[in-house]
Parts: structure tokens; sequence; C-alpha cells
């Protein structure tokens, strides 16, 4: 099933996702790429109903770009978290809301902070240290209570993430098979092989 | 139903003109300057900018401004019009891409532009954009660098070279006198310049240019670089004038022996 996570680390955010695109009790592919660099420094790992999640992160991509060219500068990561959750909370309450769940990862420039937001199609939306989406949060979330350090280096968040995604391989019955991870820092974003 | 015919503003007038497209055109002639000069593989946007008075933010003065990342404009005319419709546009180009993942081509937003402008001639309630446009830029997958020009009334064309605002006929015979095909970058920029110093007395500081060499690289250059080609251009201006100067003074000497020899041979 959908699984996805994102931890903080000393200046970057670790952004992971499942690679399975599942229609029913179907695997279609495997190589789905569900995290979108929406903007320079920011990352979003979407999970939901298959073609309301493409649609709202495109859409979720344009405007971000719009708000650059028109004013010059990004959003800052919380900015958009917050223009990202309204445009879903407006969503949940049209005809067809979208169904799409959220881990938005981003780097501020402008203070140099890594920051990493949990939204769901509610509209809720919290900033977290660490999080995830999906029948993965169930295991990941209490080995990251444990486990996680805000002052980790990538290394150390990677050894992290790992433990995780060991986890939720071991006890959960239907584990996603391959993962694809995404980091954000001052550099901007790059996927990384685990 | 009258009410719609009163909400028409631009209306024919009985030997077919639209005054209202004659006024924003004329809105346009009373604008800065601006410039477009396309070269080989480089297009060039100039423009005059107004000086700003002593406690204005020169930043808040833009008259070039970005639509894609692969696409600038510059307008003459009304600058508040201007503004709404770079807004109209940057939405299309954003827009353009969500629906087909393609950037638009520079024909493509020229199009569109030109097509804004058009539907304020002819529908009620509103009135003419008082702007024309230089739209340049580059198409995707393609290095052929674009130059277009839109008008008041929507019509919009390619060109080679153009300019549009105050004094646009002057500074596009000059245009049509020193244009060559495939300019390299420095003589785009300086062919720019130049036209532009026919309308400009102020000299660089009352000058911007914007380059565009490729697909979404976009330079504007600093004060210092423009006030380098502005007196290299002064300096060839200077010497072009010596050098009539000794010719006429040649010329005139050889009259003047001529005539001499000429009245010598009668005695």
């Amino acid at each position: 099933m959908e699984t996805s996570f994102a931890i903080t680390g000393k200046d970057y955010v670790i952004v992971a996702s499942d690679t399975t695109a599942a229609r029913s009790i179907v695997k279609m592919k495997e190589d789905e790429d569900k995290i979108k660099a929406v903007s320079p420094h920011l990352l979003m790992a979407y999970s939901g109903e298959p073609g309301d999640t493409i649609q709202f992160s495109e859409y979720i991509e344009r405007n971000l770009r719009l708000f650059h060219i028109r004013n010059n500068y990004s959003l800052t990561p919380s900015a958009a978290a917050s223009w990202i959750r309204r445009s879903l909370a407006q969503s949940l309450r049209s005809r067809k809301p979208y169904s799409v769940n959220l881990m938005l990862g981003g780097y501020d420039t402008t203070s140099d902070t890594p920051h990493l937001f949990w939204i769901d199609y509610l509209g809720t939306l919290a900033e977290v240290p660490f999080g995830a989406h999906g029948y993965g949060s169930y295991f990941a979330l209490s080995l990251l209570d444990r486990y996680h350090n805000p002052e980790a280096s990538l290394e150390e968040g990677l050894e992290i993430l790992k433990r995780c995604i060991d986890e939720v391989a071991k006890r959960l019955v239907v584990t996603p098979g391959k993962y694809k991870v995404k980091v954000v820092d001052k550099d901007g974003s790059r996927e990384i092989e685990l | 139903m009258s009410r719609s015919y009163d909400r028409a503003l631009t209306v024919f007038s009985p030997d077919g003109h639209l005054f209202q497209v004659e006024y924003a055109l004329e809105a346009v002639r009373k604008g800065t300057c601006a410039v477009g000069v396309r070269g080989k593989d480089v297009v060039v946007l100039g423009v005059e900018k107004k000086s700003v008075l002593q406690l204005q933010d020169p930043r808040t003065v833009r008259k070039v401004a970005m639509l894609d990342d692969h696409i600038c404009l510059a307008f003459a005319g009304l600058t508040a019009d201007g503004r709404v419709l770079i807004d109209k546009a940057r939405i299309e180009c954003q827009s353009h891409r969500l629906t087909v993942e393609d950037p638009v081509t520079v024909e493509y937003i020229t199009r569109h532009i030109a097509g804004i402008q058009q539907r304020y001639t002819q529908s009620g309630g509103v009135r003419p954009f008082g702007i024309s446009t230089l739209i340049v830029g580059f198409d995707p997958h393609d290095t052929k660098p674009h130059l277009y020009m839109t008008e008041p009334s929507g019509i919009y064309s390619a060109w080679k070279a153009n300019a549009i605002g105050r004094s646009s006929k002057t500074v596009r015979e000059f245009l049509e006198k020193n244009h060559k095909d495939d300019l390299s970058r420095e003589e785009s920029i300086k062919l720019a310049v130049k036209s532009l110093l026919e309308v400009v007395q102020t000299g660089a500081k009352n000058i911007e240019i914007s380059v565009m060499e490729s697909y979404g690289k976009i330079t504007n250059l600093d004060l210092s670089q423009i006030e380098a080609i502005v007196s290299e251009i002064e300096k060839e201006k200077e010497a072009e004038a010596e050098r009539k100067r000794s010719r006429l003074a040649a010329t005139a000497a050889g009259q003047a022996s001529m005539t001499s020899r000429a009245a010598a041979g009668t005695q």
C-alpha cells in the first residue's frame, strides 16, 4: 500500500515515497515517481486518488512558478504550505474534492532552515520534525519517535530512513517493493539512491 | 435591449475609423521608446527609462517584464495597462504549461496577447489597451531568436528589428539603415543602444538593456556596461565627424586651388 516518509535533519529534509502504482489489488507499475519538485527548494510527496494526485501537484507547481515570475521571489516553504492547505480546504468544499495527501519538505533560503509539513486531503496542516502517510506510518512513526535526531547528518538521516523502510518491509502485510528518495537542502533538490 | 448599444465604446466612424483605437495608438506614441533587435543567436530589448525622481526607488519602475523562462516583453504606452496585460500573459504561459506540458512558443503568446488587445476593441464597456508591445524570446528546442510586435488594435507581426513608442519612426528608420542579418551579440547590443541614443538625449543612465542569448538565458546589462557602450559609440561618432570635417576641408582646399589656377590661366 502507498507509503511516504519524510525526515528533517541538519539543514536538509529527506522525502521518500514508494514507487508502486496500484489499482484495486493489482500493481500496475513499480517505478512511479510520486515526489515532485514543485519549486527549486520544495519537494512534495503525494499519495491518494491516482489522477487527483498528478492533477493537483501540477496545479501547485504552476501556481508557485507564477508567483515567482510575478514577484521575483519564491514563496517560503511555510507560505507555500499554507497556500496548498487552503487550496485543499477549498477543494474539499467543492462538488468534487481532490483526494490527495502530502508531505511537503522544503528549505527556507531566507532563514536557512529546513521545514517539513504534513498535509492531508481534509486540509490539515501540521509542521513536523518527521512524518509519514499511508499504512507505513503506523510502523514508522514510533520508530522515528525513538531514533529521530534533528541534528543528524545526511548519512545518519538516511540510516534512520532505512530503518523505517525495513520495519515496514518486515511487519506490513502488503509491502511496497521500491522507494524513491529525494533530499532538499540549500543547493536545491536532488534524488538519492538508497 | 438599447443598453447593448450605448455600452459599446469603440464604434466605427462613418469613414471607417475606430477612433478609440487610434487614440490608443496616440497614447503609445506618447510613451517611452522601446527597441528590439534580433541577431544571429541573440535578441536584445532596449528601453528608454524615464528619469526617476530624486526620492523614488528606481527598482519599482520596470519596463521589461519576464513572461516565462524564455520570453520577455517590453511595452510603450500606459504603464498601468501594460501591467494588466503582462499579468494576463504570465497566467497564460503557466496555464499552457499545465495543459500541454510544454512552454509556450513566442508566436503563441504573441497571438494570445494580440487576441486580448483585439477583444478590447470589440467588446462593450471597455476601452482598448493603450500599449504596443515588443515580445522577444526563444521557442523550446530551438536556437532561433524571435521578435514580435503587437499594437492596441490587435495586430501582431514579426520583425528583424523594430521600435515602438516616442519617436519610434526615427528609430525605425535608423534601424532600417543600419540593421544587417546575423548580427553578433555585441553588434546587436550596440545597434540597440545606438538606435535608442537617437531619441534619448540623457545617455546611458536612461537606457535599460536586456539580452536573451538562448532558451532561458536572460541578462540585464548594468549601468557601467551600458555607459561603456555609449562612450564607445560617442567616440566613433566623433571620429566620423572628424573625418567628415577633414574631408570637407580637403575638398574646399582643392576647389580653392582649382579656382586660383583657373584664374592664373586666364591672366
